[in-house]
């Protein structure tokens, strides 16, 4: 018995067995950001409509964690998301929101018939901050803790589901 | 009507697979003497007719767009013009699995017509293995992709095809590349009939050759095509992106170029057996693995066009049958089959081997970059393997075997010495060295592409010194082959460092009359106007384009929307010279109303493919050669009986 004459058959199990994991695995085409776990880049956004607060980087380096949301007046996902943002701020969730390629008359019409849930909106027109920070899409929400890391990032809509997570997440981002 | 008949042609021939089967097993089990032996052959002929008129059948429905036929409502048009309406019928899942059963049904029949040189034992078992592989897709192909399934109700209009495919060069593209995938089927059908025999022998070698040669030239010519078809189509300006359905195609060819030299060493010399042997099973395996890789969708490319696990588990499922099979076969008895000739390392087959380990090592580190992001993914790490990997550790091996390649054509077989070739070597080396020092002081340009260019040169050369000292009349077609062949290789390495070395871009935003430049040419943007096709609109640019201040020639880059279904393309311009492309895409609209082009000068840039489709050239004189020297041979030995029948009939 040649034991290599048995290789290419071994190494053509192997081949098999990777393949058959990984059929079976559920397709997951979120791509999750490289920034999770690192602090937020440096960035300083005016505000998204009149009346509004702009963001900046800073502003999470309080010791207090906050929400930030990514997202858009022409996003449809995001009017689904809006009860549940609004959930979140009466559970005592502090959220920021980057409003991405918009228009403050949008912005404004947006927030007057879905709520507004933010305590400062900032403007990002050309996606700056969306892409620095490692989000593909809108909506998108970040979990930042007090000292301005980011700690969880939430790809697509909020659902009801997700509420208690985030809640989660945010307490777990006191510590 | 038509779809039915398509369809119960498929079921028959499916049926005649299994027919070729059991009775090619049991004949081979019995010797021969089983009368079911007789079935063979006209069973692997039937069905290749049978399989061809179910195909024949699918592209009439798309000719006529039948929208009661579900594939066609999906992937046709009835306002798409004709010839892509017929394209369309393979550039879809179902369809190209029915061209790929079709070319394995004709090259089934082929054999059984035509190939009478293997013993009737091995001959049987290797029809047998191609019933066995043919069954497996027909099952694929009936019980989960149905071609001719009917929609319930006929819709009113069809869904349009990937405006991207809406091209001439992929109306053929694909059909050439399965002509190669699949014609190493029979590779693969010879290789598993000679181990259940253990026949392999000289005689296998040469009744081999010629179908891996055939599919090998097809494969080449396609790998060729689709390079070009991206470099235009895809408006990126490269023409190699190690994309996984790139490697999927480039795997097989590198298995196969192997196979065809040491077929060529067995068929010669004896030697190399369970070697060969080997590659026919890999060759084909490579064929398999890469298609599963694409449709299974487990690895994202480009070209995935046909996303489905349970199609994915059903090919993974033959594979492990066929490959897994034609492995554990090959472990139980390459044992037994006897050694070969011997030989010394400084001999043809010395440097054929070396080359063989070369392009296994290439074959090797092409499979583990497209594998690898399977492996890491388990690991729930993300990566994507690019020209990073590919290229470096790609040239580690190729390099050697570029230079092994200049001078292995001059050795003699079994002995040699490198004093006796000493003048050749000398001049191969000279010319790659001085290629080497006065590219490297006249421009700042990469390792890699200095190697290149260097071997490239030293290569084109050295490629045809074989055919020095011969009556070129005399020269047999095969020799002048491998020579056209090596020269291609040459050209195309040639090409190829030249793009990566000398490539000058440049991006611009221009209003109308506004003026740019990349390398020696001024460029004008004339205008932006809009025009209209069959089934789209464009903004089309008409740019001039001055060579060193010469004459202006007009490029017209075109931005594409399709409206079934909506989608935007750009239509790059080209524009060739003796000495390289100028390359221009229009992009969009700036907010100030200016057009924004990317440009590129790609010097030598063409040479990649006209190298490709000389080695493609250089397969088909030695596919010619070999087949002439065939049926001389027959004759031969026809007149040899006949006169031996007559001295023995006279005394």
């Amino acid at each position: 018995m040649n034991w290599r004459l048995w290789v290419p058959l071994f190494a053509f199990a192997l081949f098999i067995g990777l393949a058959a994991y990984q059929l079976t695995q559920p397709r997951d085409d979120f791509v999750e950001s490289r920034m999770v776990g690192q602090e937020l880049p440096y960035f300083d956004l005016p505000p998204a409509m009149e009346g509004a607060e702009g963001v900046a980087n800073v502003d999470f380096a309080d010791g207090q964690p906050r929400l930030l949301n990514i997202w858009a007046s022409w996003c449809l996902p995001c009017i689904a998301e809006a009860p549940h943002l609004e959930a979140l701020k009466e559970q005592g969730a502090e959220i920021v929101g980057v409003a991405i390629r918009d228009r403050p008359e949008d912005v404004a019409r947006f927030l007057a018939q879905h709520g507004n849930p933010y305590v400062r909106i900032g403007r990002d027109d050309l996606s700056e901050v969306q892409l620095a920070i490692g989000s593909s899409g809108v909506p998108e929400t970040f979990v930042i803790d007090g000292k301005g890391v980011i700690r969880y990032q939430h790809i697509g809509d909020i659902r009801e589901s997700d509420v208690p997570v985030l809640l989660q997440r945010l307490a777990e981002a006191r510590q | 009507m038509i779809a039915e008949l398509g369809l119960a042609a498929l079921w028959l021939a499916a049926a005649l697979a299994a027919t070729q089967m059991v009775a090619g097993f049991l004949a081979v089990r019995d010797n021969g003497t089983s009368e079911l032996a007789k079935l063979i052959r006209p069973a692997a002929i039937t069905q290749g007719v049978l399989v061809a008129f179910s195909f024949a059948m699918l592209v009439w429905l798309f000719a006529i767009t039948d929208l009661s036929v579900k594939l066609v409502v999906s992937n046709s048009h009835s306002m798409k013009p004709l010839i892509f309406k017929l394209s369309g019928t393979w550039g879809n899942h179902e369809g190209s699995m029915l061209l790929w059963v079709m070319v394995m049904g004709f090259a089934g029949a082929l054999i059984a017509l035509v190939e009478r040189r293997l013993p009737e034992r091995t001959m049987n078992a290797t029809l047998a293995a191609q019933g066995v592989v043919s069954l497996g897709f027909y099952a694929f192909l009936l019980l989960s992709s149905n071609p001719f399934e009917r929609l319930p109700t006929p819709a009113a209009e069809g869904m349009g095809l990937n405006p991207l495919l809406q091209d001439i060069g992929l109306a053929f593209h694909p059909p050439t590349l399965y002509l190669g995938y699949v014609g190493l089927s029979v590779a693969f059908s010879f290789a598993v009939g000679a181990l259940l025999t253990r026949q392999v022998t000289p005689e296998f070698a040469r009744a081999m050759r010629p179908w891996v040669l055939g599919a090998w030239v097809w494969l080449t010519v396609g790998i060729t095509a689709g390079s070009y078809w991206a470099y235009y189509e895809l408006g990126w300006g490269g023409w190699w992106f190690w994309d996984p359905v790139e490697n999927a195609s480039l795997m097989p060819w590198l298995a196969a170029t192997a196979l065809l030299h040491s077929a060529s060493v067995l068929a010669s010399r004896d030697a190399l057996r369970t070697w060969t042997i080997m590659l026919g099973v890999v060759a084909f395996s490579m064929s398999m693995v890469g298609t599963f890789l694409v449709r299974s969708g487990i690895l994202t490319s480009v070209h995935a066009f046909a996303v489905d696990p349970e199609r994915g588990t059903f090919i993974l499922v033959l594979l492990g049958i066929f490959i897994g099979g034609a492995l554990l076969l090959f472990a139980l008895r390459a044992n037994t089959i006897s050694e070969g000739e011997r030989f010394r390392i400084a001999s043809r087959e010395g440097a054929l081997v070396f080359n063989n380990v070369m392009l296994s090592a290439i074959l090797a580190i092409v499979l583990l970059g497209t594998l690898y992001p399977l492996l890491t993914e388990a690991f729930d790490v993300r990566v994507s393997v690019g020209p990073p990997y590919f290229n470096p550790v790609g040239a580690i091996f190729a390099i050697p075997m570029l230079i092994v390649m200049g001078v292995g054509p001059l050795l003699r077989w079994r002995q040699d010495r490198l004093d006796r070739i000493g003048k050749e070597v000398a001049l191969f080396g000279a010319l790659v060295l001085a290629a080497l020092i006065l590219a490297s002081v006249l421009a700042d340009i990469g390792i890699l592409p200095l190697l290149g260019l260097a071997l490239g040169l030293g290569l084109a050369v050295a490629s045809l010194l074989p055919l020095r000292r011969r009556k070129l009349s005399r020269t047999p077609l095969a020799t002048w082959g491998m020579v056209v062949a090596h020269f291609g290789i040459a050209v195309a390495l040639l090409g190829m460092s030249s793009e990566s070395a000398f490539t000058q871009e440049r991006l611009a935003a221009l209003e109308e009359g506004g003026r740019t430049s990349v390398g020696p040419w001024s460029i004008e943007l004339q205008g932006v106007e809009p025009i209209a096709g069959p089934n789209w609109t464009a903004m089309q640019a008409r740019i001039a384009a001055r060579y060193d201040g010469g004459k202006a020639s007009v490029l017209t880059p075109q931005a594409r929307n399709f409206w079934a279904p909506p989608q935007q393309t750009t239509e790059s311009a080209l524009l060739t010279r003796w000495n390289g492309q100028l390359y221009a895409v229009v992009g969009d609209r700036t907010p100030d109303g200016r057009w924004q082009l990317r440009l590129w000068w790609k010097p030598f840039v063409p040479l990649i493919w006209y190298g490709g489709l000389l080695v493609g050239l250089g397969g088909v004189l030695a596919l010619i050669g070999r087949v002439i020297t065939d049926i001389r041979n027959r004759r031969l030995a026809v007149r040899i009986a006949e006169r031996r029948a007559d001295r023995e009939a006279l005394a």
